[in-house]
């Protein structure tokens, strides 16, 4: 549905007054960013040697590049790994086999309702405890732990209901044609299921990187715990902090980009695709139907008309 | 056909897993030869004045320590981060072979590793406003709004005791030294060195100061593997010698003494024999 | 187990958790409702904010939010609610969760909106409501039927992430496991069986809910 038909294209004396609210919803706005400025400036976080120091190499080469690198590490282990638990237990939700649909639904039901932080701390926990990897890996581990299960929980799901998605024909083909169950499933239905699934993928990746974040929580040297060595040292946690929050948007914004323009790609070439989970973290996705088909080409569409 | 794609799917799984696990495998310690050559040596990577990462170099008086203890044994230290949690099991899995972060020497503790010194006593105080004249010791702090970080015990059992307290939890210190010079808590607690370290830095100097009453005693010690008397007497006979040839003086005035700040009673202290 | 329970108040905790959630649920609600009126708004300005809005939350981690809450709004702008710190930063907790969880919110309602056939609007535009009444009487009540699930999934969602709150000291549920961890890691797997358990708890009704309710107020067509 498109929001055109909500209104009339509006007149001039709409326009004047659409641009009074625009003019005064932006003087608000502008209101409060002078006061934040100005409070910030009190406090002496404007001061130029706050900021100064992110212009500067060590900063780069010494703390915000090698945080970056342990994020981004954490995060392309994680959903590697996630797509591999995913494609398992999505798997096992889909067998004919009665115990391991059972148990597989119990496994991604479970992770997918435990909190990925808890799941990070008690992983932790049991890592340091037990000592299990060499200790400067524990952190590592426990945070692709964690975020693992969760989002292999989610894949399954994804898994699913992009198999779940495609039309019966195809699974009453392989079948009319001698092939098992299981083969129907592997050789037909998987392959069309996981290139659906592919922008829902890198969505996920979106949710993955932000919750390297809570690494920060069990003291894995990611991106966001640098504020914490670069506030010892400059005494600038509040820049620090806001200048990570600009790099963390960046490079998500980045890759949601690239989530839109891979399903619009498989799109033009004729495969039906799942959207991103739509309640974003610990959301699962929805599954297909007529209705949601139309929604993706309205929201395009609208996408479009920025 | 479509196989093929499923099957490039997993061959560029497991080549990016390849790839990412190579990217953390170089860096296993292990517990090298006490002489010649490099040894990793923990120690905090965040406390001004004690360990601190300032780019690619370390200051600070614990940094000057394991330097010391490096210097006397013959080796290059190499620096790892030792986070409070993570510093028994750094030990006792032999990725470093001693640490100095303002490391406690409790009985808990000694069941699991062995300790080295203390070379130095600290203990828990306050850190405050320069032109603070309330706060005066832990009793002063009724109605007051304290910092701390969490986990640390020490804040929890000073709010137990006077009721009174208003607590607010960070995970770092430097935010809690934000909020103090932002005047939205009135005092940070913790040991009097960390505190020195925070008020000694360029960019707090005037601003903070340490009340001066500690209300603990921490005993600083080096951390090394349970049991290994052979390497504790080494490191023992390094810290006599750090504190007999006035090193251990200079290295307390020029890390912690620009604020004014003084070792408690008891400083330097005599490092106890190893058993 | 039981030594647990008799030690610490895990029960107290998982109040903290569920007041969190509730309040952050109701807070997200309505700025999210907000947010997704300014993105089908006729004003370009609004449409362009409420998508500013949208893009840059929901590709923040909730850990900076919440950190940011704090750091920035109440110690650096000053903006104190009550003199009880633990109190203040409930409260901070409380408005970054909304403020986060608000862009999903919109999203989900954007989708329930895009549930309601055109015709449902032209219509409404035909016999003479303006841009406010179909949005109100006829387009948002079909929409939030058909966002319920994306609305609980959002909700499920919400009920987990208030464990991100601990970063800034509020006593909820991960804060309490990660000291229970500290003094007894002799127990670390029934610790970690009573929080999932109880997350559990928490989030399978919604779930069950919401598809329920999903199937029995679904729009008929």
């Amino acid at each position: 549905m498109s929001a055109s038909v909500l209104f009339d294209a509006p007149g001039p004396r709409a326009r004047a007054r659409h641009r009074l609210t625009a003019l005064a919803g932006a003087l608000l706005v502008a209101a409060f960013v002078a006061f934040a400025l100005f409070k910030l400036g009190e406090r002496g976080n404007l001061a130029a040697d706050k900021w100064s120091p992110f212009a500067t190499g060590s900063m780069w080469v010494d703390y915000l590049i090698p945080g970056l690198l342990n994020t981004l590490k954490a995060a392309a282990i994680s959903i590697v790994l996630a797509a591999i638990f995913g494609l398992v237990f999505g798997m096992g939700r889909l067998s004919h086999n009665g115990p391991i649909r059972w148990l597989s639904t119990v496994v991604v039901e479970f992770f997918r309702s435990v909190p990925v932080l808890v799941m990070m701390m008690a992983a932790f926990g049991l890592y340091t405890f037990n000592n299990v990897f060499q200790s400067e890996i524990n952190p590592l581990a426990a945070v692709v732990t964690g975020l693992t299960l969760y989002n292999g929980a989610v894949v399954a799901e994804l898994l699913r209901s992009g198999v779940g998605g495609l039309p019966r024909g195809q699974s009453e083909a392989g079948l009319s044609i001698g092939l098992t169950p299981t083969q129907t499933l592997r050789a037909i239905l998987l392959p069309q299921a996981v290139t659906a699934m592919l922008p829902a993928l890198v969505g996920q990746l979106v949710v993955v990187l932000k919750d390297t974040a809570l690494g920060q929580i069990i003291t894995y040297p990611e991106l966001l715990n640098t504020y914490q060595q670069i506030g010892s040292n400059w005494g600038n946690p509040v820049p620090a902090i806001l200048f990570i929050a600009v790099i963390f948007i960046l490079i998500n914004y980045a890759l949601t980009v690239l989530a839109a323009r891979v399903e619009s790609r498989l799109r033009r070439r004729g495969r039906p695709t799942i959207h991103e989970a739509a309640g974003g973290p610990g959301a699962p996705a929805p599954v297909e139907d007529a209705t949601d088909e139309a929604r993706h080409h309205a929201d395009e569409e609208r996408l479009r008309g920025h | 056909m479509k196989v093929t794609s499923i099957r490039l799917v997993a061959v560029g799984a497991v080549a990016t897993l390849a790839l990412a696990a190579c990217g953390s495998g170089s860096s296993g310690g292990s517990g090298a030869a006490a002489t010649g050559g490099t040894v990793k040596v923990g120690i905090k990577f965040d406390q001004p004045g004690l360990g601190l990462k300032t780019g690619s170099t370390y200051t600070g008086f614990d940094v000057d320590v394991a330097n010391y203890i490096a210097k006397e044994l013959g080796f290059t230290p190499e620096f790892v981060e030792a986070v409070s949690s993570q510093r028994e099991t750094l030990i006792s899995s032999g990725q470093v072979k001693y640490i100095v972060g303002t490391y406690s020497i409790t009985d808990s503790r000694k069941q699991k590793v062995s300790f080295a010194g203390p070379y130095f006593i600290a203990g828990q105080d306050l850190l405050v406003r320069s032109d603070e004249t309330a706060i005066t010791g832990p009793d002063s702090l009724t109605g007051k709004r304290l910092c701390s970080v969490k986990g640390s015990t020490s804040a929890a059992n000073l709010q137990k005791k006077y009721p009174g307290i208003n607590l607010q939890e960070y995970n770092t210190y430097t935010l809690c030294v934000d909020a103090l010079k932002a005047g939205s808590v009135d005092a940070l607690t913790t040991d009097n060195t960390i505190l020195a370290g925070y008020a000694a830095q360029e960019q707090n100097k005037g601003k903070l100061k340490v009340v001066g009453t500690t209300f603990s005693t921490e005993n600083y010690g080096v951390g090394l593997k349970k049991g290994d008397t052979a390497f504790c007497d080494q490191v023992t006979t390094a810290l006599n010698k750090f504190i007999d040839s006035g090193e251990w003086q200079k290295s307390v005035d020029k890390n912690l003494g620009p604020a004014g700040f003084k070792p408690g009673p008891g400083n330097p202290p005599k490092p106890a024999p190893c058993s | 187990m039981g030594e647990l329970f008799a030690q610490y108040n895990i029960l107290a905790a998982f109040g903290m958790t569920i007041l969190l959630t509730v309040f952050s649920a109701i807070g997200s609600l309505v700025i999210g409702t907000v947010v997704a009126v300014l993105r089908v708004s006729p004003v370009g300005l609004f449409q362009k904010v409420g998508a500013f809005y949208v893009n840059t939350l929901r590709n923040t981690p909730l850990t900076l939010i919440i950190i940011a809450s704090n750091i920035v709004m109440a110690v650096n702008l000053g903006f104190n609610f009550t003199e009880d710190i633990a109190r203040n930063n409930i409260i901070w907790a409380i408005i970054g969760l909304s403020v986060y969880h608000a862009a999903f919110v919109c999203e989900a309602l954007r989708s329930g909106v895009n549930t309601v056939p055109v015709g449902q609007a032209e219509a409404a535009r035909s016999v003479g409501l303006t841009f406010g009444q179909s949005l109100t009487e006829v387009l948002l009540p079909q929409a939030f039927r058909g966002a319920i699930t994306p609305l609980g999934n959002t909700l499920i969602a919400l009920t987990k992430n208030t464990t991100v709150a601990t970063a800034i000291g509020v006593a909820e549920v991960s804060g309490l496991m990660k000291e229970m961890q500290e003094f007894r890691p002799d127990l670390i797997v029934p610790i970690f069986g009573i929080v999932a358990i109880g997350f559990v708890i928490l989030t399978l009704p919604v779930g069950l809910l919401t598809t329920h309710l999903s199937r029995r107020l679904a729009v008929k067509r």
